[in-house]
């Protein structure tokens, strides 16, 4: 749930990156983190086992800019995505503001992030929350591979609702920045909603 | 989504202000930090200002996260008390409602007694506060009034091209 505080005059919001076991999106926030001016972001946490995989989750805060005054300040967070880390990820996504599907594009993984991604929508609907409602952009990562999948098929599988989604090669950094403006477009436009007389 | 923003205006954040400062001098603690569910900080107060208070908000409310999902393990629906005892430094931390938590930090100039007490009467104090705050934004919302329902995709726009 994004916060306004009139007394700071800041906007804060909640992103989280999902996706299946080592499809990147430990790597996505790192690449953030490396390439953010000091001035404009936090520490990033990792709470992760002794060999890297994410345990809990990561988290980096960063600033964009200002919007009607109000400093827009993202919290983003991984989950981890090992299958039996299942309720850590449903307590990360407690007031999530914006979503990220990072996919795996290996055609070896495709099972995987079809997995995940329905355990998305199901994880969001136990918080009364629709995947359809909730904004939402999907990565295709790895694309670098030899055997990433083709993005067509990608698409049909992972993206049938046609939300914004991008290619990408988050140890480069290629489409990681494409990807967070994208979401936090999503944001922005859902709290625009929100505001809205309803 | 299903649920609106959380607005908090200067003088609603003046009278939460003043109830931390408060609640610093009556339980004798070095910091209290006003954090809700989601990890973000909403106050702070006290002689801790130069800790990564974003990060202590973010790392408590994964900790309230985990202990809530443990306490619906073994059939409790949450455990709205923690207490974490340093050697040199403790941390105090409850839940004021359903949606906040407070985080008192505390060393041998007080002692745990005191905390809860002074905790108690405060946290009934802010749960009332933000029972005001959210009937508040209801209202607005009902409105109209936010600045935010006028967001055009020009200033969306500006905003990624700085």
């Amino acid at each position: 749930m994004s916060f306004i505080n009139y007394s700071s005059r800041e906007i804060n919001c909640k992103i989280v990156y999902y996706g299946p076991g080592l499809c990147g999106k430990t790597t996505n926030l790192q690449h953030v983190y490396a390439r953010t001016n000091p001035d404009l972001k936090g520490k990033m946490i990792s709470l992760a086992t002794e060999t890297e995989r994410t345990l809990f989750f990561d988290f980096l805060p960063i600033a964009l800019g200002e919007i009607r005054g109000f400093r827009t300040r993202f919290h983003l967070y991984t989950v981890p995505g090992q299958v039996f880390y299942d309720a850590s990820r449903k307590l990360i996504l407690k007031g999530v503001d914006g979503v990220v599907f990072v996919a795996d594009s290996q055609i070896e993984r495709m099972e995987a992030n079809v997995e995940s991604l329905e355990n998305l929508r199901l994880n969001l609907k136990e918080q009364g929350l629709d995947l359809d409602r909730v904004p939402f952009v999907v990565q295709y990562n790895k694309r670098d591979l030899p055997n990433a999948a083709p993005l067509a098929e990608m698409k049909a599988l992972l993206n049938p609702g046609q939300v914004p989604d991008f290619e990408a090669t988050a140890h480069t950094g290629a489409g990681v920045f494409e990807t967070l403006k994208g979401v936090a477009r999503g944001v922005l436009n859902d709290l625009k909603r929100l505001s809205s007389k309803q | 989504m299903s649920h609106g923003p959380l607005v908090m205006y200067d003088e609603d954040y003046r009278r939460i202000a003043a109830l931390l400062e408060r609640l610093v001098r009556d339980a004798s603690a070095r910091g209290i930090f006003l954090v809700d569910k989601d990890g973000q900080l909403i106050a702070e107060a006290g002689e801790m200002r130069g800790v990564d208070s974003t990060s202590l908000a973010s790392l408590t409310a994964g900790n309230i996260a985990a202990t809530g999902g443990l306490a619906q393990l073994i059939g409790e629906e949450e455990f709205p008390v923690h207490f974490h005892q340093g050697q040199r430094d403790n941390l105090h931390i409850t839940l004021v409602d359903r949606r906040n938590i407070l985080v008192v930090v505390f060393d041998e100039r007080s002692s745990l007694g005191l905390v809860r007490l002074r905790v108690k009467k405060a946290g009934a104090e802010l749960a009332r506060v933000f029972e005001e705050i959210r009937k508040k934004a209801e209202r607005a919302r009902a409105s109209g009034a936010s600045p935010f329902a006028d967001i055009t995709d020009d200033d969306i726009d500006n905003l990624f091209s700085e």
